[in-house]
């Protein structure tokens, strides 16, 4: 399964991420709110203006700014 | 029997039901406050039932137990400090797992907690199956199912709440392993901790050690004081730890602590705690909903027209009450008309007092009503949608996708009002983001601007009036996005906050929530400023009144006002005193009436210009030339610093007209038209310093309290007036130097 980034997933795309490269506070943010390596994700829809990206995960909608996403790499399915 | 006392925190992520958790519990019995030195806000209350009473504090919603945010710190520095013997923690059942994360952090601290399954309901129509008892076993807390919208399940959770205060053990904190790597770490410096007696007094030990791993600020300045030697050992310690984690994992400590503690609500959850009997990707209502309200092109069309709607609710429906309240003070302005000798403390009571606590009570039923609509948008989830859909252009000047409510509020419609506008950013949780948009948001065209412009535009551009409020609206938007980019880059700079941000699902707010919501920011307006804009009231009359004229002027115009009554018919005399309503009296004494106003205008000139305002228009005469105004201008704009369509009353005392009412203003904007040193330039200058120059005094009272420091308050005053000056002496300059 190829892994790629999450700016980069269309919607409806799920997959389950892999890596998140943030440090610092938005390192803290993110994994705060579950997106930590093998947590399964889909994306929900964009904004839109194409910025920020929500997504579907545990059960609850998340939104983050394409910036954001850039820090964290997904596996997608197929 | 004694009654079981004790006190209680109730803690959980936002948008877990906690608020409407905690006026379940405690009803009407609460009030608000804030955190020592912060403007988070503190909601206590009382539970009392039964054989036992509790005081309920309701911390600030948080995601985790860090130091990032200042609603952590609160949360963290509250159990901390004042150690409550339980803290409640709500989490939504429909999310359970990310939710548990910060539970996992509370049993990590070893504080007693009790787990309220909130929303149980929910979780259940979405077909999730959810064993408390089970949950309760494997995490060794108890777990009471809760629905707070209805109360259901609030008096088992205080039982068990009670049961577990009574038996009085303290946690054990929870030990989780975090890999090998960290956890040797740990271990090795909980021993130095535990020999050293290194904040034990406060914090368990490996709490300590684990926070130093995750690179907590707080932690780290609080060691450093307490015992600099071994803080910089333990700096060693993790540095060492995330270069080694950094060679092998590419990761970093606080990283694999976050992995582990899912990894170990994961492990919990699997052993049976959620069944699924739906299939769990299929969409929600709330998804349907948002898949139509945040659509490409329906979205942002439902969006205005929410906005829209918002602001008619806000200044449509307050119009009556804020009626009644100018009808209630103007009564008692008449009153004390009527009864008061004529001299200093009538005019200091009418002037001063009751239109400084009318002009502070005028505010609030705009307040009310701004509040009760945001609530509805905030508690219906719909805010965090409109942030969503705008942030994209907000964020280009610095500013969250959030700060848009401000800014339509206070007046990006022309006609709201920053003081409502001030308080609507309490709804942004990103600090530097708030500022800015604090401080710019007083740009916008609020309702008491329109007056001062509709006096200008119709004696300087009365064929293009449309037109010139169309560019004031976009000049005061345009303004406040630049200098909020300004200030991000300059006095508030730094990178944007993260807007990793939930979407809550779409919930029916309850009116119990809603009315309790308007009422405390309401109140909390008219305490907190309330004593504030009465002394500063009172200042600015005196600034009017003083120092009075000298005697012999005073003379001077009674001896005016004599001459004209001896030279009158007696008969004409008695029917001016007889009579009040002009339209009654004879064309003589109409005449005669007129001729005496004019001498009391001529006074109030004389005196408006002999006091300290007055003065200080005078001798700023000098510098304001450069924009092109005169000393009368001047005291109006000092007098616009009390409410800003106090500038046309006060140009009209300034120009003899008498006092002049800002709705009727065409016969001083015929006098301005025609008066040798106005012209359309020095109208426009005007209009761009009334734009921008210093907040109404009101507004700086909001700006300073929801800033946390005076210094805000000040500052917006300076630099705006700055800002604004600038501004109108570029315009007049460059006007003047192309020869209009």
């Amino acid at each position: 399964m190829p892994c790629i980034n999450l700016r980069q997933m269309k919607e409806n795309q799920s997959g389950t991420i892999s890596r998140i490269k943030a440090n610092g506070q938005l390192g803290r943010r993110i994994r705060d709110m579950g997106l930590v390596p093998g947590t399964k994700i889909k994306v929900h829809g964009r904004a839109p203006l194409y910025d920020p990206v929500a997504l579907r995960l545990m059960g609850f909608t998340l939104t983050l700014r394409n910036n954001e996403a850039d820090y964290i790499e997904v596996e997608v399915d197929e | 029997m004694n009654k079981l006392q004790a006190t209680i925190a109730l803690a959980g992520n936002p948008n877990c039901g906690k608020t409407t958790l905690f006026n379940a519990l405690t009803g009407a019995r609460q009030h608000v406050g804030n955190y020592p030195g912060v403007t988070v806000e503190k909601k206590q209350g009382v539970y009392a039932r039964n054989s036992y009473r509790f005081n309920l504090v309701d911390l600030p919603g948080t995601y985790s137990l860090t130091a990032y945010s200042l609603e952590e710190v609160v949360a963290r520095d509250f159990l901390v400090n004042e150690k409550p013997e339980l803290v409640i923690n709500i989490v939504d059942a429909s999310s359970l797992e990310r939710n548990l994360y910060l539970a996992v952090q509370f049993m990590e601290m070893g504080i007693p907690i009790c787990i309220a399954l909130n929303m149980i309901d929910v979780a259940e129509k979405r077909g999730m199956r959810i064993d408390a008892e089970k949950l309760s076993t494997l995490l060794g807390v108890p777990v009471v199912p809760t629905i707070a919208r209805n109360g259901k399940g609030k008096e088992e959770l205080m039982e068990s709440s009670a049961n577990l205060i009574r038996a009085g053990v303290r946690n054990n904190p929870l030990l989780i392993t975090y890999g090998n790597d960290v956890d040797q770490a740990l271990a090795q410096m909980t021993a130095k901790i535990e020999a050293h007696h290194f904040l034990t007094d406060v914090y368990p030990a490996r709490w300590v050690a684990l926070k130093y791993l995750e690179n907590d600020e707080q932690i780290q300045e609080i060691g450093r004081k307490a015992d600099p030697a071994l803080a910089a050992e333990f700096q060693a310690i993790v540095e060492q730890l995330t270069d080694h984690l950094q060679d092998t994992l590419e990761s970093y400590p606080e990283a694999l602590i976050a992995d582990h503690r899912y990894g170990y609500i994961k492990s919990v959850l699997k052993q049976g705690v959620v069944s699924f009997e739906k299939d769990m990707s299929r969409l929600f209502v709330s998804d349907k909903i948002d898949k139509v309200v945040t659509q490409r092109f329906i979205g942002p069309l439902i969006m205005g027209a929410v906005i829209w709607g918002l602001y008619h609710f806000t200044f449509t429906y307050s119009e009556l009450p804020v009626q009644w309240l100018e009808g209630l003070f103007g009564w008692l302005g008449g009153q004390a008309e009527a009864h008061l000798a004529d001299g200093l403390i009538k005019s200091l009571i009418i002037s001063g007092i009751i239109d400084g606590v009318g002009g502070v009570m005028g505010f609030a039923p705009l307040i009310m009503f701004m509040f009760f609509g945001i609530a509805i948008l905030e508690d219906s989830g719909y805010l965090a949608r409109m942030a969503y859909m705008l942030d994209r252009i907000f964020r280009f000047f610095g500013l969250h996708g959030s700060s848009v409510m401000a800014f339509i509020i206070s007046g990006g419609i022309a006609g709201g009002c920053a003081v409502p506008g001030v308080m609507a950013t309490r709804t942004l949780k990103s600090r530097r983001e708030r500022l800015a948009t604090l401080l710019t948001v007083p740009f916008m065209n609020c309702g008491a601007k329109l007056p001062v412009f509709a006096l200008l535009v119709a004696a300087f551009f009365a064929r293009r009036q449309a037109l010139m409020m169309v560019m004031i609206t976009a000049i005061a938007w345009l303004g406040a996005l630049l200098v909020a980019k300004l200030l991000r880059i300059t006095v508030i700079k730094g990178a944007s906050t993260p807007f990793v941000m939930e979407l809550p699902p779409y919930r029916m707010p309850t009116f119990k929530g809603l009315l309790i919501h308007t009422w405390e920011r309401t109140w909390q307006y008219i305490k907190k400023a309330g004593t504030i804009i009465l002394a500063i009231s009172v200042l600015l009359w005196a600034m009017m009144t003083f120092p009075q004229l000298p005697e012999s002027t005073v003379k001077k115009f009674e001896q005016q006002r004599a001459a004209v009554q001896s030279a009158a018919p007696t008969g004409i005399l008695h029917e001016i005193e007889r009579i009040d309503r002009k339209d009654e009296l004879s064309a003589e004494a109409q005449a005669l009436r007129a001729r005496l106003l004019t001498i009391d205008a001529k006074e109030a000139e004389s005196a408006l210009r002999h006091s300290a305002a007055g003065r200080l228009g005078s001798a700023l005469e000098i510098v304001s030339r450069l924009a092109g105004f005169d000393w009368r201008t001047n005291i109006a704009l000092i007098g616009g610093f009390a409410a800003k369509e106090v500038v046309v009353s006060t140009l009209g005392t300034a120009y003899s007209l008498g006092e002049v009412d800002p709705e009727q203003s065409l016969p001083l904007s015929q006098k301005l038209a025609t008066t040798a040193g106005w012209s359309p330039l020095v109208a426009l200058s005007l209009i761009i310093f009334t734009i921008f120059y210093a907040p109404c005094f009101v507004s700086v009272v909001c700006i300073s309290k929801e800033a946390g420091s005076w210094k805000w308050g000040g500052f917006s005053i300076l630099f705006n007036t700055i800002l604004a000056f600038s501004l109108a002496v570029s315009v007049y300059q460059i006007g003047s130097a192309f020869g209009f």
